[in-house]
């Protein structure tokens, strides 16, 4: 059933809708998202992988095979594929594998939390700028496009600099680059929604502006938002790595890819290994992410599904 | 499209201005006070108490940033805290060489995003379209600061074709063109990379709207060569979402060059923000970060621009 037309059951007056709903038994909206989503093959996977490392980076404790911070001397920079060592050794004989297991911990937690408080907040700002309009709408969206206006690498790298390095000041940073954005993709949605006819109909049927808002403009605005949001969570785990990597993220020796993709930096010549392998990581969780993102805008969208 | 150009000039003063103030602002979120940190941890309270008077810090917010703002406009950006020499001097030929390399990567991924957007976007599902979208879905998500190493690991240190760092040999009598874009080669692609994957794949899905469009079907009937129908008038339909996301990436190169910098050890004023904030030099991350906004904002402008100028409707809009 459709959002529009539980807008008419709701309102008492389709009785009749309600009876046709019985007789063909409809099959629910998220069932209907959940076939399409599993027909692209390509999607599925790429939310596999994210189910997996997800799972990795919870039980690192009990996956790990060594210590992420306590180094074998007499292995150092050892290659790929050493006995034990499955992914070899870095520059200061620390396991990477290892290694990789619990910065996955790191790594997506500095990208997931972010993009979940941002999009909280951005959600309420798009909503009550695209709803309420007027003044509201040109206080919230003028100052947000002050901060649209800065390139939102050197935004990132700036606030997290004068911060401070500190897992927190990283996603503190994370989170004040992604709002604008995130916020334009809700108030997009919103002033989009409030234009339809079923919410003019609603409107007509007696709704408040509450109602409207909470049972047609929220639901609507979560959908892009879902999806914008799965794409940011690949991209700012490459922004919150670059930021690792410059030393104005998380401090060694807590392991985390960017960090570990800078502590090969001096042994290119001789163990090029110590940097590709987190990177290469890091390349295939983005992209697993990207294409999600890409899968659920989708299998979200009647007019994309498959 | 004279009120077009009126509105949007009109407009960019606000952003500029709140700009400016978060810039200002971003500095005080700075642990810590500034006069303590010039002076050390050995000053005296009336030292301190004379330090924080002469830089201003006595008075209110609102005064302080009046009075930096109006030094800013006249292009005095204060004195750098690590070197003490005039912030401008110290930014401006970072800016440029910035410049250069944001230019050089600019040309690379226009370039590679148009041919291969192009390409794919008029053989749909050919060898090549699908090679392409899966080396650009690839590149689209590769860190900068890898790929950089990578490419440095490969063409400089193992194949020796590129230097690894810096903007001119050390050795060279004189810095010639030719040793610049020498050691431009591997920076800029690393730059570009991210950028011409998005330009491809934008470039692509434009085309393959334009395609379908029935004035090609027309066009094609009246016997135009292929290459007329694609070049001449397809590309000028496909072009308005195309310089749009162009005109983005522009911003995105200035920032990424901030990683390519550090990698390449690029003298830029992604380089120059980097250590300027490991040394705690505040005055020349506010001037680099404020004076990189500001091209920004007027390259987003300039892109709006020539978008409105190649598609009247946005002009009516």
């Amino acid at each position: 059933m459709s959002v529009h037309e539980r807008g008419l059951v709701e309102t008492g007056q389709a009785e009749p809708l309600v009876a046709e709903a019985e007789m063909f038994r409809r099959p629910s909206e998220w069932w209907i998202f959940w076939e399409a989503l599993s027909r692209d093959r390509l999607a599925v996977a790429a939310g596999g992988a994210i189910l997996l490392i997800c799972l990795v980076a919870v039980f690192a404790p009990l996956l790990s095979p060594y210590d992420p911070t306590v180094g074998d001397n007499s292995l150092r920079l050892a290659p790929i594929g050493t006995p034990g060592h499955l992914l070899g050794l870095d520059g200061q004989g620390r396991d990477i594998l290892s290694r990789l297991i619990w910065g996955g911990r790191v790594s997506l937690a500095i990208a997931l939390m972010p993009v979940t408080v941002a999009s909280v907040l951005s959600v309420a700002l798009g909503l009550i700028a695209g709803f309420f309009g007027g003044k509201v709408d040109m206080l919230i969206m003028r100052t947000l496009d002050v901060f649209f206006a800065f390139p939102a690498v050197l935004l990132a790298v700036a606030i997290a600099g004068v911060l401070g390095p500190g897992m927190l000041n990283v996603m503190l940073s994370i989170t004040v680059v992604l709002v604008p954005y995130i916020s334009r993709v809700a108030y997009m949605a919103t002033v989009t929604v409030k234009n339809e006819l079923f919410v003019d109909q609603a409107r007509v049927c007696g709704a408040g502006p509450w109602q409207i808002l909470f049972h047609y403009t929220l639901p609507n605005t979560l959908s892009p938002v879902l999806v914008y949001g799965t794409t940011l969570v690949g991209i700012m785990i490459v922004l919150g790595a670059g930021l690792s990597f410059l030393g104005l993220g998380i401090s060694p020796p807590t392991p985390d890819w960017g960090v570990m993709c800078s502590d090969g930096r001096n042994f290119l010549s001789v163990a090029p290994h110590v940097s590709a392998v987190p990177g290469a990581v890091l390349v295939f969780v983005a992209m697993s992410f990207n294409l999600l993102g890409d899968g659920l805008r989708d299998a979200l969208d009647p007019k994309l599904r498959k | 499209m004279l009120r077009y150009l009126v509105y949007r000039v009109a407009s960019i003063v606000p952003v500029l201005l709140g700009v400016s103030v978060v810039v200002f602002l971003m500095m005080k979120l700075v642990p810590g006070d500034p006069a303590e940190a010039i002076l050390g941890p050995a000053a005296t309270t009336e030292k301190i108490e004379m330090v924080r008077r002469s830089l201003g810090l006595d008075k209110p917010f609102y005064i302080q940033y009046f009075r930096w703002l109006w030094k800013v406009l006249q292009g005095d950006f204060g004195s750098s805290i690590a070197v003490n020499v005039p912030v401008a001097q110290l930014v401006w030929p970072k800016f440029w060489n910035t410049v250069l390399l944001a230019g050089g990567s600019l040309v690379v991924c226009v370039v590679v995003g148009l041919v291969v957007g192009i390409v794919s976007g008029t053989r749909q599902y050919s060898w090549f379209d699908r090679l392409g979208m899966t080396s650009t879905l690839i590149l689209a998500n590769t860190p900068g600061f890898w790929l950089g190493l990578v490419l440095m690991v490969v063409f400089a240190l193992r194949l020796g074709w590129f230097p690894a760092t810096g903007m001119y040999s050390m050795r060279a009598a004189d810095k010639t063109v030719a040793d610049l874009l020498h050691h431009m080669v591997l920076p800029a692609i690393t730059t570009a990379a991210v950028s011409a994957a998005i330009i491809a794949r934008l470039v692509r899905s434009s085309f393959l709207d334009v395609i379908r469009k029935g004035f090609v079907t027309a066009l094609r009937a009246r016997g135009l060569s292929e290459r007329d129908v694609i070049l001449r008038h397809g590309l000028k339909n496909a072009l308005p979402p195309i310089v749009n996301i162009i005109g983005l990436q522009v911003g995105y190169l200035m920032g990424g060059a901030l990683f390519t910098e550090v990698v390449f050890s690029w003298p830029g004023i992604g380089l120059q923000i980097y250590s300027s904030i490991v040394a705690r030099d505040l005055p020349v991350v506010q001037a680099a970060v404020l004076v990189t906004t500001f091209v920004f904002v007027l390259v987003n402008l300039g892109t709006d621009v020539i978008v409105a100028a190649l598609d009247p409707r946005v002009r009516r809009a």
